[in-house]
């Protein structure tokens, strides 16, 4: 039985949480952000859809640490496209479930 | 402030309380099963919400308990936590030049909600307005931190009781909401090949280096090549020109 107030493990988080949030404050807390060369600010602004869709890739691309086209990567796919049609991410995400639960019940289970 | 800019605000605001719907979704589901994993692997109620509440980075989150279960070194749990999360770094870059205006305390605070899923939330948020907006920032941040919060305790208590989210195809709602996320931030060649760039990147990296190193590497290679392709672009078609 696990005793549910036991504090042993916290210390490991907020160990974790430390370097976690120095990662996501230093470049907010840094000064002279808002001066940097337009190249560069170019390159930030291009991060947000190359890190998302990066992510994105390497979930439903790779499975065992091989390359797979499966049900997952087409229903992925085929939501982006419908949310970015209608404008909708809800609408996407949910178009990706019905998809996937489409194909794992039909051709590839 | 004008009508027409008002109307814009209101406009963004509305899509990314709608966008925000499916997020909560995801964390709802995902925090749910961080609850759950964490209570099979050992870990108490309060140990459990503290990696939630302190560490709040869901993929670090399992990777630390899945250590934990077997018994790793404290340092090397620390060390794999910080590099999954070192993405989060290119995050921040990215939208600092945009909060460099508001006071320093504030992007203290808005540092510490930055998960993936509040920057996809807060990049598009910007991109639709072109600068940022104080108020969709906390919200997109906080409608991670709450439902993950409350679903990492629920899961916990009661996750026993719920379905394996395959069996009901909520596993493909953390790539779908990223890849809705990255297509809605696409506004111009740049930052289409980027993203198709920055997600072969991911996959090379994934299958050659390591799955963790996936979305650092292609975060930072899709905008080179996207910058590198459109300016050789340009500079074509101004020699044609001439």
């Amino acid at each position: 039985m696990i005793d549910p107030l036991r504090l042993d493990l916290v210390p490991l988080a907020i160990l974790g949480g430390i370097g976690t949030y120095a990662a996501r404050a230093l470049p907010l807390l840094a000064p002279g952000v808002d001066r940097l060369p337009a190249p560069v600010l170019t390159y930030l602004r291009l991060i947000g859809p190359a890190a998302l869709g990066a992510i994105a890739a390497a979930d439903i691309f790779v499975a065992d640490g091989a390359f797979r086209v499966g049900p997952e990567a087409v229903a992925v796919i085929t939501g982006a496209a419908v949310g970015w049609w209608r404008s909708n991410l809800l609408v996407g995400m949910a178009v990706s479930v019905l998809v996937v639960l489409l194909l794992r019940a039909t051709i590839a289970p | 402030m004008s009508d027409a800019v008002k109307s814009d605000l209101h406009t963004a605001r509305r899509r990314l309380a709608i966008d925000s719907i499916g997020i909560w979704v995801l964390a709802i589901v995902i925090g749910t099963i961080f609850g759950f994993t964490a209570r099979e692997g050992g870990l108490s109620l309060v140990e459990t919400a503290a990696f939630s509440a302190v560490l709040f980075a869901g993929a670090a989150q399992f990777a630390a308990v899945g250590l934990l279960a077997v018994a790793a070194p404290w340092s090397s749990i620390v060390l794999l936590v910080w590099l999954l999360n070192a993405r989060h770094f290119l995050y921040a870059a990215s939208i600092a030049p945009y909060a460099a205006a508001l006071p320093r305390r504030v992007r203290a605070g808005l540092a510490f909600l930055l998960t993936d899923e509040a920057f996809a939330l807060t990049s598009a948020h910007v991109a639709r307005l072109g600068r940022i907006d104080l108020l969709g920032a906390w919200y997109a941040g906080l409608s991670i931190f709450v439902p993950w919060n409350l679903a990492t305790l629920a899961g916990w208590l009661a996750g026993a009781a719920l379905p394996e989210p395959g069996t009901i195809g909520l596993d493909v709602m953390f790539p779908a909401s990223m890849a809705g996320l990255a297509v809605g931030l696409v506004r111009d060649r740049a930052a289409l090949i980027a993203l198709i760039t920055g997600g072969a990147a991911a996959v090379a990296a994934a299958i050659l280096i390591n799955p963790s190193a996936a979305a650092m590497i292609g975060g930072l290679v899709g905008p080179l090549v996207g910058i590198a392709l459109t300016q050789r672009g340009r500079s074509e078609s101004e020699r044609a020109a001439r």
